[in-house]
């Protein structure tokens, strides 16, 4: 039974509070991550933004959190009601466990000078498997069913298209998002994202993205249409479906399709960061503000992108998928293998 | 002892979840429940420390298999209860039940006389998928291939299928209108 390589120094209690950290940074980053989009968006059309709640409207995020708390949760008379009500939590749920497997920071010990906890050595992963990379796909993957669960349960037509479009567009993108993250899988020789970072620590010209420009650009294209941002955010494209899925959730149930939706925006942008970027330096002194930038700067882009691009029609989508990024992440992983054995 | 308890747990959720599959009348509540299933099977996975079948049970079955059966159920109207068709429920429950010892039989008797061994047992200093692979392309590499030519034919076969009228757009083609026009006077 004891195959697992565990290190000494994870304890059940690490763990748990790392769990807990976990829920309760991204949480707060995901509402932040609303009022930065506002924002940032606000800038690029040439508006203000949210300004009259706070100090440059700041505490948006706390007026929008006790709406959302205090909102009436209404659940349709025909809608299959237990359904209804667990979809959000599945994809609130997936888009956490997903990120228990990210590492972002290096393995670190408490400065001594910190009562309780001084000199206690932290291994920075929550859950350090040796197939990350591929459990936080697959738990990403897993997180379609709350939307399709969601859509199929409302008894209404838009969330029906909303599923269906779900379940299209979830399937054919993580076929692109597998086959581009393979070719630098490839070359590291390992599924471990600490592999991946220690990988790169020769400077800045030993980034996989020099390496594996294109998986770098398809990893990215997919990872927008995995985490239903803009040019891709077909799911609940108002001018077509309504809202999608989400068209008859209210209160604190839309609010965990929301959540989750930040949440895994923030590990797309980790594991680009991590896996194409250089990671954490986990040797200099700076290595954990530096992911925190690159991790910052993954985010920004999908503000960025959101201000800048249109939105592709359905049909456009599942061209782009399947006859120009497949078969790039094909191509791109023919010519990586024929470098290795060459 | 933490192992012990989370078998026990994930092997109780995983029958419970999987009789709702069987006895539930709602198809919404058979596939969600299936769906949960198959996610706590490779939480056993993860127990037995085969983390890389744990992970392929999770991005496979709950990712790709469950959801195109989802996708199918797209063409039902899921909130309402469908109605079974039992033809002779004693026949049913007698071939059901053979079934099941026979393969409780073919499993147990193995592990009841501690004949079990494993043939390919891991190694040490290597990671779980690379065992996989190992084992994968020296033993089974026949079957492997074969597996890959048989998901070739069937890719292909469905490719055929699909393509005839690939070409043509549904929205942008004015004949498409009236073939709608048409069935929908027929009606």
């Amino acid at each position: 039974m004891e195959a697992v390589n565990i290190l000494p120094e994870v304890t059940w209690v690490g763990v748990l509070i790392k769990a807990v950290l976990i829920l309760a940074i991204i949480s707060a980053l995901a509402g932040f991550g609303t009022f930065i989009e506002r924002k940032v968006l606000a800038f690029m059309q040439r508006r203000l933004g949210p300004m009259h709640v706070g100090p440059y409207g700041l505490l948006q995020i706390a007026a929008d959190g006790i709406k959302l708390f205090t909102k009436e949760d209404i659940i349709p008379q025909n809608a299959n009601k237990l359904i209804f009500m667990i979809a959000p939590i599945i994809t609130a749920a997936t888009a956490f466990i997903a990120l228990s497997a990210v590492p972002v920071f290096p393995d670190f010990t408490i400065p001594e000078f910190v009562p309780v906890l001084g000199g206690v050595f932290v291994p920075s992963i929550a859950a350090d498997l040796n197939v990350g990379i591929l459990f936080v796909l697959g738990m990403m993957a897993a997180g379609l069913y709350g939307p399709l669960l969601a859509g199929m349960s409302q008894a209404n037509k838009w969330g029906i298209i909303g599923a269906a479009r779900t379940a299209v567009q979830f399937l054919s993108y993580e076929v692109v998002t597998g086959l581009s993250i393979l070719a630098p899988i490839m070359l590291v020789g390992s599924l471990s994202f600490v592999d991946f970072n220690n990988y790169q620590q020769e400077g800045v010209m030993s980034w996989m993205i020099w390496q594996q420009p294109v998986a770098f650009v398809l990893f990215l294209i997919a990872g927008f249409a995995e985490t239903n941002r803009t040019p891709f955010d077909l799911l609940e494209h108002e001018a077509e479906v309504v809202s999608g899925y989400a068209t008859e959730y209210s209160g604190m149930r839309w609010g965990m399709f929301f959540i989750g939706e930040y949440a895994n925006m923030i590990t797309i942008s980790i594991i680009a960061a991590i896996v194409f970027l250089g990671g954490y330096d986990a040797a200099s002194t700076f290595g954990w503000l530096f992911i925190m930038l690159k991790i910052a700067f993954f985010f920004f882009l999908m503000l960025w992108v959101r201000a800048a691009w249109p939105h592709v029609r359905p049909d456009q989508l599942m061209w782009l998928c399947w006859k120009v990024l497949m078969p790039l992440a094909l191509v791109n992983i023919l010519i990586t293998a024929l470098v290795i054995l060459v | 002892m933490y192992e012990i308890v989370a078998f026990y747990l994930f092997s109780a959720l995983i029958i419970g979840l999987f009789l709702v599959t069987v006895m539930s009348k709602n198809i919404l509540y058979a596939m969600t429940s299936l769906a949960a299933g198959m996610v706590l099977i490779s939480g056993l996975f993860f127990i037995l420390g085969a983390d890389f079948l744990g992970v392929v049970q999770l991005v496979v079955y709950v990712g790709a298999i469950m959801a195109l059966y989802a996708f199918a159920m797209m063409f039902f109207d899921a909130t309402r209860d469908i109605k079974e068709k039992n033809t002779n429920n004693t026949l049913v429950f007698l071939l059901g039940g053979l079934t099941a010892m026979v393969l409780v039989l073919m499993f147990a008797a193995p592990i009841y006389s501690e004949n079990i061994q494993a043939l390919y047992p891991m190694t040490e200093g290597v990671g779980n998928a690379q065992d996989v692979g190992m084992v994968l392309f020296t033993k089974y590499l026949i079957p492997f291939e074969v597996a890959a030519l048989m998901l070739l034919v069937a890719m292909i076969a469905g490719i055929i299928l699909a393509g005839k009228k690939m070409d043509d757009s549904l929205t942008e083609d004015l004949s498409a209108d009236d073939e709608i026009m048409i069935a929908k006077d027929e009606k």
